[in-house]
């Protein structure tokens, strides 16, 4: 009973939720926290599609997988950036930095 | 059609990562998102083993739930400078915030439409689980393999971009 | 001898001579004053010498007999205009009278303005002047009149400011053509209506058109803007303020064209678009009221003022006022009539008039002249006559024809304006002759300075005196009233002669002069007293019943006004609207530049904005089902 359309559901549902965080926070692993909830509401998407769609091989979840490795890299450069500003301005405010303002 | 343990699982592990990602978003305090954060990839790794990727579960759990939470929760620990139930409050431009809640649920509520009045459900349910691992293999070494060394040169430079942008570049 | 029906043919000669005359003495001979003038006269001799015989064939046969040659000169859809000669016995009367009397002023005029620096100018103006005037009376359709009728206009704007230093002359010469662009905004109004209703300007395919169409709600306004032309060229109430300025030219010009032939140009168009006027009654009417009362209202100013030259011009006024009630009330010869023994008294007038002043050193005051009789003999008396003839005392050309219009009103019914005309002959006689003995018989020895005049003026003088008194005959019944039998058209009235009305007018006439004799010469009734008793009505005579100062009131609040407020709206509608225009541009950025708040989620959050419109317009059908 449970198809392809509760699990695309599912990660629409999830993706709404990161999309969210990006903008409902002001502290900057927070938002980092946010994107990853987004990139396993596509993980989901691929694999479910990947089960009930194109069923034959396996491509989805090696997609998948690629995913969680560039999600991994770009965590760890995120994090090392946000310390990085923390040390200059000693705070992880998004709201603080402005200096892109007018 | 009947409501089986199958079914039962599904919205089980579904509710729960739903929920955790609700605890992520909604926490004033950053501790907690992050902990919420490490259930929700424990969800989702769930998910996986219910659509029947057995390889692609595990690696979310060691890859999301043990190393990334983790480097987030070290990352938290170097920044945290306001006692903890402060560190995670919301944005506090009401105008971003109520508009990105408000595009957030305009965009759930399109494609949640879009793929509840589509055909998708004509399909088939999940395959009997098969040997995921050996598919895996063949394809990221066979026909993927330029994209699985990338994929390594990637993670390379991210861990040395991510050391000298943490370590500093020191004057000599 | 010259064959008289080649006569006809080299007719456009007549109007050609002035013209060539101007164009020589502008191209050539303007460094020799003498030879200019030379040409010039020169020029309207020739023409009056080809008038003559032309005349006489004319006259010697039948009066329907009309001569027309025309080429084509403007032709596009809707509009054709030829230039072309028509000559009728109107046209020749005409030009008899035009090429006479400009004949003689302009002989006058070398001794009037013998040493004028500008006299090549004042030749050459003089010849364009009656070339145009020629090629009026000569046109055979109404687009020529009127190129012709603006040309004469310009002629007279010179003419008036000829003595351009001064201030006067040229708010005089600017006065005279604005108002008469006035009224020639209406003609061409009435032009244009023809040509659009009638699809032609020339006369005789108008009149065959227009007989039998009687459609009153066309006629009525054509007419009414066509007689728009002569109130303003020959000075009807309300446009009649500019011809006492006009005064400001030299006295010769004032005869010629301000007395004898321009201003006779609005009573010739009545006469010549007659044919039009006499279908719609009301239009008449209007014609008969407006110049009945242009002619008392001028005579009473008449009355009270004390410069030669505008006593002379308020007297043209009213006589012209007469000449068009005659025509307004239908009598088309008598008002032919008047023009022409008018053109030969009133331009005497005038000549003796500048005879006075030239000898009097440009004194121009009637209660600074005096005992004139006793040292210039000639000028007195060819005035005398003059005013006896304007007054109409038999048997001399005024008498026969003032006695026409007034039998014309007085058989027509016309019984209100028959009044009228009687009161204002007797309100001539009194202020001519208030002139005469004041000017030439009064007490003051200011005349002792003076000597006549040199005979290069005094034999037009005595020439146009002649004419004054027989010039008369040929509508009298002594002669069978030849001119009504060929100045006449089918719709203008005809009466017999009528002793008791003749023996009135003259009584009338009398009386004028005996009360002028009584106050001014005798002494009888002191005038002072007279002023100071009716104090209040000679103000209001004495400085024109005002209109001048209405028309000046009128302009600053309509014309100042209107321009006023047309300024407001450029700068502060045109100029406001281009101004917030770059404001608004202003003000957008400076609105603007708030969404660039340098703030990460701010950007993310227009991206992702845009990116949902997209999604759900994309999507549109199912978003709209699912609500």
């Amino acid at each position: 009973m449970i198809g392809l359309i509760h699990y695309l559901l599912l990660a629409t549902i999830l993706f709404g939720i990161g999309v969210y965080g990006v903008f409902a926070k002001r502290n900057a692993v927070a938002i980092l926290m946010s994107v990853e909830l987004m990139l396993n509401a596509v993980n989901i998407n691929f694999v479910a599609i990947n089960k009930f769609v194109q069923t034959g091989n396996a491509i989805g979840q090696l997609f998948a997988i690629f995913v969680i490795v560039v999600a991994a890299a770009e965590v760890a450069v995120g994090l090392a950036l946000i310390i990085s500003i923390y040390r200059l301005r000693k705070s992880v405010n998004l709201n603080d930095f402005n200096l892109m303002k007018w | 059609m009947s409501f089986t343990i199958n079914d039962l699982a599904f919205v089980l592990t579904a509710g729960l990562t739903v929920g955790a990602a609700l605890g992520v978003v909604f926490s004033r305090n950053i501790v907690h998102s992050a902990l919420f954060l490490i259930l929700a990839f424990l969800g989702v790794a769930g998910i996986f083993m219910e659509l029947g990727a057995g390889f692609l579960g595990l690696v979310q759990i060691l890859v999301y739930a043990g190393a990334i939470s983790v480097l987030i929760i070290f990352a938290i620990m170097l920044v945290m400078n306001v006692e903890a139930g402060h560190t995670n409050l919301p944005n506090s431009s009401r105008g971003i915030h109520l508009g990105g809640a408000l595009v957030a649920l305009l965009l759930t509520i399109s494609l949640g439409a879009a793929i509840w009045r589509s055909e998708l459900s004509a399909f088939p349910g999940p395959q009997p689980v098969s040997d995921t691992v050996g598919a895996l293999a063949e394809l990221m070494l066979g026909r993927y393999v330029v994209a699985f060394e990338v994929a390594a040169i990637l993670l390379l430079l991210a861990v040395v971009g991510a050391i000298i942008l943490a370590r500093g570049v020191e004057e000599e | 001898m010259i064959n008289m029906q080649n006569i006809l043919n080299i007719s456009w000669l007549i109007p050609a001579l002035p013209f060539l005359a101007f164009t020589l003495i502008g191209l050539f001979l303007h460094r020799w004053p003498k030879i200019a003038a030379a040409a010039s006269i020169l020029a309207i001799g020739g023409s009056f010498a080809l008038s003559v015989p032309l005349a006489v064939k004319v006259f010697t046969g039948s009066p329907e007999q009309v001569f027309e040659i025309s080429a084509r000169w403007l032709s596009m859809p809707g509009l054709r205009v030829d230039m072309g000669i028509m000559i009728d016995p109107l046209t020749a009367v005409m030009l008899i009278v035009v090429t006479t009397v400009a004949l003689l002023v302009q002989i006058y005029s070398l001794g009037y303005m013998d040493k004028d620096p500008g006299l090549s100018s004042y030749f050459a103006y003089q010849s364009i002047f009656a070339g145009s005037m020629l090629g009026l009376v000569v046109a055979s359709n109404f687009g020529q009149l009127f190129v012709f009728w603006e040309l004469v206009g310009i002629c007279s704007y010179l003419l008036i400011g000829f003595w351009f230093g001064k201030e006067s002359a040229r708010d005089a010469a600017i006065k005279a053509f604005v108002t008469n662009r006035v009224g020639d905004f209406g003609f061409l109004l009435g032009i244009l209506l023809l040509t659009i209703v009638f699809g032609t300007l020339n006369y005789s395919e108008l009149a065959v058109r227009l007989a039998g169409y009687n459609n009153m709600a066309v006629l009525l306004p054509i007419s009414i803007l066509l007689f728009f032309g002569p109130m303003g060229k020959s000075a009807q109430f309300p446009l009649h303020v500019w011809l006492p300025d006009a005064m400001e030219g030299p006295t010769p010009v004032s005869a010629l064209i301000h007395a004898a032939t321009m201003v006779a140009a609005g009573v010739y168009l009545i006469a010549r678009a007659f044919f039009i006027f006499s279908q719609s009654p009301q239009a008449m009417f209007l014609i008969a009221v407006v110049g009945g009362f242009t002619a008392l209202f001028a005579a009473s100013i008449a009355l009270v003022q004390n410069d030669i030259k505008r006593i002379l011009a308020y007297s043209t006024l009213s006589q012209l006022g007469y000449m068009v009630m005659a025509m307004g009330i239908g009598a088309l010869t008598a008002g032919m009539f008047h023009l022409m023994t008018h053109a030969f008294f009133k331009s005497l007038l005038f000549l003796a008039a500048g005879s006075v002043i030239h000898a009097l050193h440009e004194e121009q005051d009637i209660w600074k002249m005096g005992q004139l009789s006793h040292k210039m003999p000639i000028t007195t008396w060819t005035f005398v006559i003059g005013a006896l003839a304007l007054a109409g005392i038999p048997p001399l050309s005024g008498f026969w024809s003032k006695d026409e219009i007034l039998l014309g009103a007085y058989a027509g019914g016309y019984m209100g304006l028959y009044i009228l005309g009687s009161l204002v002959a007797f309100m001539t006689a009194f202020y001519m002759f208030r002139l005469i003995f004041t000017a030439f018989f009064g007490s003051n020895t200011h005349g002792h300075h003076s000597h006549e005049s040199s005979p290069v003026m005094t034999i037009p003088l005595m020439i146009l005196a002649l004419f004054s008194i027989v010039a008369g005959f040929v509508g009298s019944p002594f002669m069978d009233n030849i001119f009504g039998h060929f100045i006449t058209s089918p719709g203008a009235a005809h009466h017999e002669a009528s002793l008791p009305i003749m023996a009135v007018s003259s009584l009338i006439a009398l009386s004028g002069i005996l009360l002028a004799w009584m106050i001014y010469q005798k002494g009888i009734i002191s005038p002072e007293n007279l002023r100071q008793r009716f104090s209040g009505i000679y103000q209001l005579l004495y400085r024109k019943y005002y209109v001048d100062e209405l028309y000046a009131w009128l302009i600053a609040v309509f014309v100042d006004g209107g321009a006023r407020l047309l300024e407001w709206i450029d700068l502060k509608i045109v100029n406001g609207a281009v101004n917030s225009l770059a404001s608004f541009t202003g003000w957008s950025g400076q609105t603007l530049r708030y969404t660039e708040d340098g703030q990460v989620q701010t950007y993310a959050l227009y991206l992702l904005a845009g990116v949902v419109i997209i999604l759900i317009t994309a999507m549109w059908a199912v978003f709209a089902a699912l609500v």
